[in-house]
């Protein structure tokens, strides 16, 4: 409820906030010269899955790289030439046949941005947030990933500084594909967790 | 704060509005009200705890309606009125409406933070349990892990501790833990081989 009782001044439509708060901030001068073109730029064209599948791809044809991929993920993950905010603290996690691992962030949406990009709109969403920790099991099948009753279920709830990268299983009969070939394959929901991979995608 | 945000284990929300691919920023605004809160946030010189708390505080019908990029503008306004870059009647009369902010800070300000956490308490396979407790501001320790114990699978750096930064310039380093909890400690009706790692800070936990 308002103050005005029966009459409340509507909300202003989002894009008029937005406007609105953009006019004053730049009649004050905090708005450099086209940081908002250049920060949109960044992040559409910059980060986003394809650095991750190539991580992913790096790690699936050279153990020695996996290895350091597992022990040290910030330091190997910079080596291909990522870094940067949200991603100074990175722990990869590996699925295999026995263990599925999934990441979410119940308390905001907290995420990858080097290797993954900008989270998207579900991840961010309360269903998501609200259930994977909960329900796992039927929140995989559901979003198309369904888990074999054996095959042990990890979730990793981003709460602090670390920042989580799924390392998918490789699939079958991709022994003679190319580096770039494999990270073709890779997809950002086996990066998250909430798809497995296959060769015939 | 028991806040709306802290959404793990709620139940009733329904499907997943899942897609495969989607642009970094389906519409212009969204793109706009990102770079407007590094503006804001960069300008007060907030804390990543006091940045994030700024969205919890929203009203929870608000928060639950509107999407993250509208979270984002919210608090980049919240931020701007309470640290006095500008006043939200001159918001308002320019959006032209009311112009929604975020509820008023609930915790008082943090003037000591206490000492610095120097190294792990806890290792690798200890046994530990988190603090039931309830604290009026920020904090990173989910509801749904307080009171619950787990195992130490992890141990990481030391970091600024977020219910400290969140109120005020003081600042208190503590190491941070993954911690894994059975799901069947967790929920009543937690499945078999199901296992929540959650990351949390050295003050949140006790030996179990």
């Amino acid at each position: 409820m308002s103050a005005e009782g029966d009459h409340p001044v509507p909300v202003s439509p989002v894009e008029q906030r937005v406007a609105a708060l953009e006019a004053v901030l730049t009649e004050r001068g905090l708005v450099p010269e086209g940081f908002i073109e250049e920060s949109t730029r960044r992040y559409e064209s910059e980060t986003g899955p394809m650095n991750g599948a190539k991580v992913v791809a790096r790690a699936w044809v050279d153990p020695d790289y996996k290895q350091r991929l597992l022990a040290e993920g910030t330091a190997a993950i910079a080596e291909l030439g990522f870094g940067g905010p949200e991603g100074h603290h990175m722990v990869v996690v590996e699925n295999t046949a026995a263990v599925h691992n999934v990441i979410v962030c119940t308390l905001c949406s907290c995420y990858p941005w080097p290797v993954l990009g900008l989270p998207p709109a579900w991840y961010k969403d309360p269903p998501y947030r609200a259930r994977m920790v909960r329900e796992p099991r039927a929140l995989l099948a559901e979003m198309g990933c369904p888990l074999p009753g054996d095959v042990e279920i990890r979730v990793w709830d981003s709460s602090a500084e670390v920042r989580y990268l799924v390392l998918p299983q490789r699939p079958l009969e991709t022994e003679g594909m190319t580096e770039a070939e494999l990270a073709g394959l890779v997809t950002r929901d086996s990066m998250i967790g909430v798809a497995r991979l296959s060769a015939g995608r | 704060m028991d806040g709306i945000h802290d959404l793990g284990g709620m139940q009733g929300f329904g499907a997943v509005a899942h897609s495969p691919a989607e642009p970094a920023f389906p519409q212009r605004w969204q793109a706009v009200a990102r770079a407007l809160l590094m503006v804001v946030a960069g300008a007060v010189e907030a804390s990543g705890g006091e940045f994030r708390h700024s969205i919890e505080r929203m009203e929870p019908g608000h928060y639950l309606t509107s999407g993250y990029y509208e979270h984002w503008l919210t608090a980049a306004a919240t931020l701007a009125v309470e640290h006095g870059l500008v006043t939200r009647a001159d918001l308002e009369a320019r959006a032209g409406g009311r112009f929604p902010l975020s509820g008023p800070v609930l915790a008082p300000p943090v003037a000591s933070a206490g000492p610095d956490v120097g190294g792990p308490r806890f290792g690798v396979g200890d046994r530990v349990r988190v603090r039931e407790w309830h604290p009026p501001g920020h904090t990173r320790c989910p509801g749904y892990v307080r009171g619950k114990a787990g195992v130490v699978v992890r141990v990481d750096g030391t970091h600024s501790v977020p219910d400290v930064e969140a109120h005020g310039t003081a600042r208190r380093y503590e190491p941070t833990y993954s911690v894994r909890f059975d799901a069947a400690d967790l929920w009543r009706d937690g499945q078999h081989g199901v296992s929540v790692q959650v990351d949390l800070w050295d003050s949140y936990l006790e030996r179990s």
